[in-house]
């Protein structure tokens, strides 16, 4: 029995795994500001009100810290909420719920209290938001104790990994890199954008399945260098690779914690070069911590030093987007630096 | 007069008003502005009513035991000699209990404590008021409620020893319960996060069409906090079956009620600004608290709606043991306080009316010191912080997730071998003891 072949946009594939999951599922409930009626501002919860009805899929009050609390409090009741931050950058009024209450109650109840809920949340830059709709906040939440933080690059990745979260029984960050939610994105904003219909991996089957966490994806072999990427920077880091002819493995961690450090270290051992990248500010970055990692179960592998590239430590400018994105020259200059090493 | 002005115009000069309390150390105190009303005399709506219907009652104070000691008007709850009885009990063995940990702490057995003397009716009428099986959503100082509930003193004990027997395997700061069996929520110690928490389970008892309720607890201080507003919003929204407990004692450690905005109206009144129902009461009247919540809970159970509860009480002690109370606040406050006490109160109220007298309360006090002793002793067996009978050391990584990461399983072998380096004869299972 094979599935027809179906091609998704990223923001179809989270909508129908969504779907997949109130279907299976009784006690998954989506809620956040403009989700219900509207169907939300990318359109990721259009159509589940009319099928799933209103007590599961709601607007809520604009308020981040209510929207978390509400959800811990129903997680605690059994259910499996689906909570919607509208953008990354929203998210802060809900961090103390986060940070203090969903990450840690299981640890502080010794398990008789747990919060299985996945914070879905439109993350990154790319589509001139400014610094109020264009954030990466992921290190914030990689840093805590007790939260899982996943990143999808694709639209089939998209409803695995979002699957496995909602069904996860720890809390989870799920972030949306907005820029791919209807297309690929190679980083050259100056050339026509590309729908997903022409992408391999825009290919998602019907129904249930799952991408477990912590498991990292490798989207290019190759011999030369290592890439860890996730997000929007797979796709640049590959198309970079591929235009300036470097053998690069790119590799997709598609989860940050728990982080797929199996795939990693075997990649670096065969390259020993690595570059770790993301769009998010650099001081502090998960790229920090990617790098750390490399340096310390990887160094006698290493051949050069480890290249960081990621946005600057400054707000997300506007008319300044892609001075600001670590984009084809900024990657390709540490391309250059670790093959001339 | 004439008015500062700002040099250079003729605007006043503004100023910035910071509150201040009425006592502090050494002034004679004075109570009577506080305008107590009288027992009886506050009307009772029917439960379904209006939300406004309520309002009135934000401002005002609702009391039932009088200065006669008898229950007066509407809101009497009309309890029998066993219940009351009960309710006297409880209040006794949460004050024993407070008196026996502050003692433990004193003597080093544990590193924190806090009492609860002077609301114990808050807590214990509040959950007699409630079905057992309704979720509570605590904050840090309802061990009546705990107690009502039938939680075991033991487990209490070996969680505030964090000793190898707590159940919270000694991760959380002492009092921070959690007692799911009894339908209480862990407590957290980050203030008001509970609230909307508990909003949130009365939202999903309604999506289920279940017939439990939620109720909650937070004091007037940490009313202040955001969760507060995003809470009673969302209850508001979706008419959440939820009480507030707003527990106003008068004092968020050093900084009185008015830095939580009591100087402009009472904490009832935010109700009226949600358009919710809600209530003020006398927090040492017992009868009163219970009255209040049972009202309030069987409105959620109709579907009318969320209620905001003040009890209005006064914290006799400081805010916990590492609080010394005389360095803010003048001592005789508390002995001044014009509502009394309610174990006194629900006493004497007993005797008023011919079920109870000094003899058998004098057997009572005697009853739940001595059940508060055997627990400690039996608590004590099991360890006593920092003397060694704690959980086994990998326990420290469990429970972060559901399953063992790779990089916490690093870790927790990096801990195991510190433990070895300097007790080379160790072994971590030897920390469980037989109480495991």
């Amino acid at each position: 029995m094979t599935a027809p072949e179906r091609r998704l946009s990223m923001i179809e594939a989270i909508n129908d795994a969504l779907a997949v999951m109130m279907e299976r599922d009784p006690a998954v409930v989506v809620m956040g500001e403009d989700v219900g009626y509207f169907g939300g501002v990318f359109r990721a919860t259009a159509g589940l009100q009319a099928r799933f009805g209103k007590t599961r899929v709601f607007d809520t009050p604009i308020s981040e810290c209510g929207i978390i609390g509400v959800a811990v409090g129903m997680g605690a009741y059994g259910l499996r909420p689906v909570p919607e931050i509208q953008f990354a950058d929203y998210i802060y009024p809900g961090l103390d719920q986060l940070v203090s209450e969903a990450a840690r109650l299981r640890y502080r109840s010794a398990g008789e209290f747990i919060a299985p809920i996945t914070v879905r949340s439109p993350f990154g830059g790319g589509i001139f938001g400014g610094q109020t709709h264009s954030q990466s906040p992921e290190a914030l939440f990689t840093h805590v104790a007790g939260l899982k933080t996943v990143v999808p690059s694709t639209p089939h990745d998209a409803k695995g990994l979002l699957i496995a979260a909602i069904e996860d029984n720890d809390p989870v960050i799920f972030f949306e890199p907005k820029r791919l939610y209807n297309g690929p994105f190679n980083g050259h904003y100056d050339e026509p954008a590309v729908p997903w219909s022409r992408h391999p991996d825009s290919v998602v089957p019907e129904g249930h399945y799952r991408i477990e966490l912590g498991k990292a994806r490798v989207v290019r072999e190759g011999e030369a260098v290592t890439v860890l990427a996730y997000g929007t920077m797979v796709h640049v880091a590959r198309e970079v690779a591929e235009r300036r002819g470097i053998d690069a493995e790119v590799i997709d961690l598609r989860t940050l914690v728990p982080l797929d450090i199996a795939t990693i270290e075997a990649s670096v051992a065969k390259t020993g070069r690595c570059m770790v990248l993301h769009e998010a500010t650099r001081t502090g970055g998960f790229g920090a911590e990617l790098a750390a990692l490399v340096q310390e179960r990887c160094f006698y592998a290493l051949e050069a030093p480890v290249e960081r590239v990621t946005g600057f430590d400054t707000p997300y400018p506007h008319s300044l987007e892609w001075a600001y994105f670590p984009g084809p020259v900024r990657i390709g200059e540490a391309f250059a630096r670790l093959t001339a090493a | 007069m004439t008015v500062p002005t700002t040099p250079g115009t003729n605007q006043p000069r503004l100023r910035l008003h910071v509150p201040e309390p009425r006592h502090r150390p050494g002034d004679p105190v004075d109570f009577a502005p506080l305008q107590v009303s009288v027992p009886g005399a506050q009307p009772r709506p029917d439960e379904t009513c209006e939300a406004a219907a309520t309002h009135p009652l934000c401002l005002d104070l609702v009391r039932v035991l009088g200065d006669d000691d008898l229950a007066h008007g509407p809101w009497d709850p009309r309890l029998d000699a066993a219940t009351l009885v009960r309710m006297l009990r409880l209040m006794a063995l949460t004050r024993a209990f407070d008196a026996r940990m502050l003692r433990a702490q004193r003597q080093g057995k544990t590193s924190f404590y806090m009492k609860s003397t002077g609301e114990e009716a808050t807590s214990v009428a509040t959950a007699l008021a409630l079905a057992g099986d309704d979720m509570v959503f605590p904050s840090y100082r309802q061990q009546g409620l705990f107690i009502a509930r039938g939680y075991p003193l033991v487990e209490m004990v070996n969680q505030i020893f964090s000793n190898r027997a707590d159940k919270l395997k000694g991760r959380q700061l002492p009092i921070m319960y959690s007692a799911r069996a009894q339908s209480v929520f862990s407590i957290s110690g980050n203030l008001a996060t509970q609230l909307p928490q508990a909003v949130g389970w009365a939202m999903a008892s309604a999506i289920k069409g279940d017939s439990r309720i939620a109720s909650t607890f937070v004091g007037e201080g940490s009313s202040a906090e955001g969760d507060f507003h995003s809470a009673l919003t969302f209850a508001a929204v979706y008419n959440a079956p939820v009480v507030f407990n707003l527990v106003n004692n008068q004092w968020a450690i050093s900084s009185f009620s008015g830095f939580a905005g009591a100087e402009r109206t009472t904490f009832a009144a935010r109700a009226i600004g949600y358009g919710i129902a809600g209530l003020r009461v006398d927090g040492n009247d017992p009868l009163a608290v219970y009255a209040a919540v049972r009202w309030a809970a069987d409105r959620a159970r109709a579907n009318a709606g969320p209620t905001l509860i003040e009890h209005f009480t006064y914290r006799v002690e400081g805010h916990s043991t590492s609080d010394d109370p005389g360095q803010y606040r003048s001592a005789a406050e508390g002995g001044a306080w014009p509502l009394g006490d309610p174990i006194n109160r629900l006493m004497r109220h007993l005797i008023a009316i011919g079920a109870w007298d000094a003899e058998r309360h004098a057997a009572l006090d005697k009853d739940v010191d001595e059940e508060v002793r055997a627990a400690v002793r039996a608590a004590e067996a099991n360890g006593t912080l920092g003397h060694g009978l704690h959980h086994p050391f990998r326990t420290m990584f469990e429970d972060v997730f559901e399953t063992l990461p790779w990089h916490l399983q690093e870790q927790s072998e990096q801990a195991l071998h510190e433990r070895h380096v300097k007790w080379p004869d160790w072994s971590d299972d030897a920390d469980v003891g037989e109480a495991r």
